[in-house]
């Protein structure tokens, strides 16, 4: 068994240290084209992002709300697919040293073969691979595939999931645990449930490793809130909220990134010390 | 040995060999095994298979005839062909034989809210319908292009109490309803119930609309047997999704000298872009929630299906037929959108004054090519699945193109 870089759970480890959640950022890989998603990922991890998320596009995206399923299909008009996604990762990969997550719908990772991808994607650098529409009782080859390659298999929990089932998807995860905030699609929510804080605590109690939440997470306070209550946070939908608007309003590309990495610093500053009331957007 | 497993299923995980399976977001998976036992339970309970049958008998209006179609057995050079009439049942197809027994279900769930895809319509039809029956908020996704399409079908669902929801995404179809409806029972699982109208998506569905529907085959079964004393030689039905088919196959499925054939949608032609056949010309996949065949490009996105027939419309197919495929059990092949014209709709309407959905037009107009290859006196069951008065308009439109 190959051992991997380990970027995720050092990652983890220094930011326990630091008393601070990772801030994981999602991005759609090609959205709107290639080389503009390299930039935004790299000044990403300069602006205080611990983990990134790049999302490969699917033409039938189950688990997303409309904002991400846009972001999709700019992406696939783009021409991204799954080798030009593996190259956009190696070019980030020599630029920076976050760890990368790979969020993708599980028919391109089969039929690219799950072996080859698996390693395919260690060796471009990724890390971690989120797969959300592939349940446990689904993932046996999957994960030992991804064992022998060493790339972390990040499964998902959600609020309707027993907690005797979440013990099991945490013993299936490396990395970290990947719990969905809301019943429901990705998206920006007004509201957080309210019994989310307590689910994500006991969560934390059946998992051995770091449980990063996410769905529905748009704004500074959500984030300082859930830093209290998760060992990291991801923020999608929000982000690419604005990567649309830039779009629509014809925003030079330059502008656009300057734009999200000022997002993220507020989002990392608010895993950090958190926000009083009436600070932030 | 494999084969046999093939023909059995599907194991305790739902899968069909390779097929089949739950390839679902997290947040479904509780629904999912809930589903399961909830369906087991009804399917060993004697007051709920009365309840189903009675209403099957007095609402649906089953057992549907097994007609013998003599002028069209003449002109085919004299086989005996006949018609199992799923186009007689109440709302003119063989869909609300599962969406009756999936509401029965989900009244016993205590589910309070009623969800659903459509393609044509007649599952979207046939769901309002059972769902006016119980009295149960309805909620149906349907593809802007279909909703064009199939305006009559929109007004049948809406007038029995259903909300249609409009889907502009992607292809506007089948498909991107599916999604829609998935997204929806994503969010709102706790007290909705998705009635999936064909053999497809995650366990136990494929299983479970099988089971339902193969009311079907297990009176044509009774029926052929009393007729003509055996069973048939071939039975024949058309495959979109593929629930018509799995329920008359499926009771004949152990009896290997009653040749199975499954036809798919060549739209435009097998050479072109613009077909539906999935089993003919696709690849192993998962898409909705199941592996099985589909129209998709090398890197997995999942590719736009075409038929002149609504219903066949989909790049999926259900995981059985994929198993039964790769088994050799069921021998799939295609039909075009001008051959289901011509051959099937026109054909079966002036023979008999029998006008057939598009969908079941082809599998009528694959009469045709197998007719020439049968000794004369072989029995041929085809299934026809629906009634043509929802293609009316559109085939009107189609033949007045091509006759100036």
């Amino acid at each position: 068994m190959k051992t991997s870089q380990n970027r995720i759970q050092n990652t983890f480890k220094g930011l326990k240290q630091k008393n601070e959640a990772a801030m994981i950022p999602f991005i759609t890989a090609g959205d709107p084209f290639t080389d503009l998603t390299e930039e935004l990922a790299v000044a990403m991890a300069e602006n205080g992002a611990d983990i990134l998320e790049l999302g490969m596009p699917f033409s039938d995206p189950l688990a997303d709300g409309p904002v991400i399923q846009a972001a999709s299909l700019r992406g696939l008009e783009a021409g991204m697919n799954t080798h030009n996604y593996l190259k956009l990762v190696q070019n980030i990969r020599r630029q920076s040293q976050i760890p990368l997550v790979f969020m993708g719908y599980y028919n391109m990772v089969y039929q690219y073969g799950l072996k080859a991808f698996a390693e395919d994607a260690v060796s471009a650098g990724l890390d971690g691979a989120i797969i959300p529409d592939l349940p446990i009782e689904e993932a046996d080859e999957w994960i030992a595939v991804a064992r022998r390659a060493g790339l972390d298999t990040i499964f998902l929990a959600a609020p309707t999931t027993p907690m005797e089932r979440i013990e099991r998807i945490a013993q299936r995860s490396r990395g970290f645990l990947y719990y969905v905030s809301v019943t429901g699609i990705t998206g920006a929510r007004q509201e957080l449930p309210a019994e989310l804080a307590q689910n994500l605590a006991m969560a934390r109690n059946h998992a051995r490793l770091p449980v990063a939440v996410g769905f529905g997470i748009s704004r500074p306070q959500q984030v300082a809130m859930l830093s209290q209550v998760a060992d990291g946070v991801i923020v999608g939908s929000a982000i690419v909220r604005l990567i649309e608007d830039g779009i629509r309003q014809g925003v030079p590309a330059t502008a656009l990134v300057q734009r999200i990495a000022g997002f993220v610093r507020e989002l990392k500053q608010a895993t950090r010390y958190g926000i009083k009331p009436g600070q932030g957007a | 040995m494999e084969n046999n497993k093939m023909l059995s299923g599907p194991d305790k995980k739902g899968h069909w060999g390779i097929f089949g399976g739950r390839f679902v977001p997290e947040t479904l998976i509780p629904a999912l095994l809930e589903l399961e036992s909830a369906y087991r339970k009804c399917s060993h309970d004697a007051s709920f298979q009365a309840e189903l049958r009675s209403i099957l008998k007095d609402y649906v209006g089953r057992p549907t005839p097994l007609y013998e179609a003599k002028r069209l057995g003449d002109a085919l050079g004299g086989i005996r062909v006949f018609l199992k009439r799923e186009d007689l049942t109440h709302t003119g197809a063989h869909k609300i034989n599962n969406t009756l027994g999936q509401i029965l279900l989900a009244k016993r769930m205590g589910k309070t809210r009623i969800i659903a895809e459509t393609g044509a319509g007649q599952h979207g039809v046939a769901t309002a319908t059972v769902c006016a029956l119980m009295g149960l908020k309805c909620e149906v996704y349907m593809g802007k292009k279909d909703m064009v399409r199939q305006a009559m079908n929109v007004f049948r669902m809406e007038i029995t109490g259903a909300r249609v929801i409009p889907v502009e995404t992607g292809t506007q179809t089948l498909k991107d309803a599916t999604n829609e409806a998935i997204r929806d029972w994503v969010s709102s699982v706790k007290h909705t119930h998705y009635i999936i109208g064909s053999v497809v998506g995650p366990h136990p569905y494929p299983m479970m609309v099988r089971d339902f529907q193969s009311v079907i085959g297990k009176e044509t079964r009774r029926q052929i047997l009393k007729v003509v004393g055996r069973l048939p030689d071939y039975v024949i039905a058309c495959v979109g999704g593929g629930s018509n088919a799995m329920g008359i196959f499926h009771p004949f499925v152990r009896d290997t000298n009653v040749k199975l054939i499954g036809v798919e949608a060549a739209g435009e032609g097998l050479n072109t872009q613009h077909h539906s056949a999935t089993l003919t010309l696709g690849r192993p996949g998962v898409l909705h929630g199941t592996m099985s065949y589909l129209l998709q490009d090398k890197w997995g996105q999942i590719q736009g299906a075409h038929s002149v027939a609504p219903g066949l419309d989909y790049p999926g197919v259900g995981p059985e037929h994929s198993a039964l495929k790769d088994s050799g059990r069921v021998h799939y092949d295609t039909i075009d959108d001008q051959e289901a014209l011509n051959n099937g709709f026109r054909f079966l309407s002036e023979l008999e004054g029998i006008i057939p959905a598009l969908e079941s037009a082809h599998a009528v107009a694959y009469l045709h090519k197998l007719a020439p290859k049968l000794a004369k006196g072989s029995v041929v069951v085809v299934n026809l699945s629906g009634r043509g008065d929802k293609d009316v308009a559109a085939v009107a439109d189609i033949f007045k193109g091509q006759n100036p």
